[in-house]
């Protein structure tokens, strides 16, 4: 039997801690089907990346890139960043509808103060 | 003929009830039927006790949402009460409120749809030099943004006719909002025209708008509207 890295246990215990949170957060309805899919395949994806890190070489290869762990940073910089705007996006829509509601309540009496 | 002045007031208590005595001696002047109206953006100081002593119509939001959200509510107010005309100024002392017949004019005469007070048509007073490459750089963006040749893309002294105010909808909060008219003017096509307006620089009112260490957050924000 393989022995594991004492890196490839904490990243999948901590990958796996991840996944469990978007099973729970499927359940409790809190994220659609969509989100799911992609959230836990990401983690899943990670997960055997841990295990086989192999893989990311053969996929950083077929990109261009020389070294598996390479690829692995590159897409998750790209990732984070979109996250980021989205998280942005989110937040400013966020603020849009809570300036329609303070702006409802305050022309709501029409009549003269 | 209708008009309603907007004055978006953040606390301002210090100043405003000077600010609405002078508008309101204006006001009483001008050709037009004219309603004066604060839009208190959630201010923490006395701002709304001072806005009410002076007798005029207050909009209250709860919390404070910013000059753009505070500029929407007062022009959604104006649609409201079928406003032929709507005129923003400060709150804050920096605009000279005998300005006003002057931003009017083109109104009434039909010859534009928006009309921007400019500060740097006739300069009157010394506009410090932070604010003036503060100014530049943000005109140069609404050109290469929007594609609108502007000499005071800050100025929030404007106004409108009731084409603008029906067809305007701002989707920014804050101090974008002032660039944002701009994408408005080109997106419906309104026509516009630049004013010369006297501006009053005083400790008071150089502590408030546009500052430099915002124009990133500014720029980031109208960016993001774009996108949005």
């Amino acid at each position: 039997m393989s022995s594991f890295l004492p890196v490839q246990l904490v990243f999948s215990l901590f990958l796996l801690f991840a996944a469990s949170r978007v099973w729970l957060r499927l359940k409790d309805g809190s994220l659609t089907l969509a989100s799911f899919i992609f959230w836990f395949g990401l983690f899943v994806l990670a997960i055997i990346g841990v295990f086989k890190p192999e893989i990311t070489s053969i996929v950083a290869l077929k990109l261009g890139i020389n070294r598996g762990s390479d690829a692995v940073i590159y897409a998750s910089i790209l990732l984070l960043f979109y996250l980021i705007f989205r998280t942005n996006v989110l937040l400013e829509n966020l603020r849009h509808d809570l300036t329609k509601l303070v702006r409802t309540i305050a022309l709501t009496p029409l009549k003269k103060k | 003929m209708k008009l309603l002045i907007i004055l978006p007031a953040f606390n301002e208590a210090k100043v405003i009830s000077q600010v609405l005595a002078q508008v309101k001696q204006v006001a009483a002047k001008l050709p037009v039927e004219t309603e004066i109206c604060v839009v208190n953006d959630g201010s923490s100081d006395s701002t709304a006790q001072v806005v009410k002593k002076a007798q005029v119509f207050v909009l209250t939001h709860m919390i404070n949402r910013g000059l753009g959200a505070s500029l929407s509510t007062g022009l959604e107010y104006a649609k409201k009460i079928q406003a032929d005309f709507a005129i923003t100024m400060d709150s804050d002392g920096q605009h000279d409120p005998a300005d006003l017949i002057t931003v009017l004019k083109p109104l009434l005469n039909k010859q534009a749809d928006v009309v921007i007070g400019s500060r740097r048509l006739q300069p009157t007073g010394r506009m410090p030099l932070l604010r003036q490459l503060n100014n530049q750089a943000f005109n140069l963006l609404t050109r290469l943004l929007f594609g609108v040749v502007t000499t005071d893309s800050l100025s929030g002294f404007r106004g409108f006719g009731k084409r603008a105010i029906q067809l305007i909808e701002l989707k920014t909060e804050r101090m974008e909002v002032s660039n944002e008219f701009f994408t408005e003017i080109k997106r419906h096509h309104l026509n516009f025209t630049e004013v010369p307006i006297k501006v009053i620089y005083t400790a008071y009112s150089m502590s408030k708008g546009v500052k430099p260490t915002n124009v990133f957050a500014i720029i980031f924000r109208l960016l993001l509207r774009l996108v949005r």
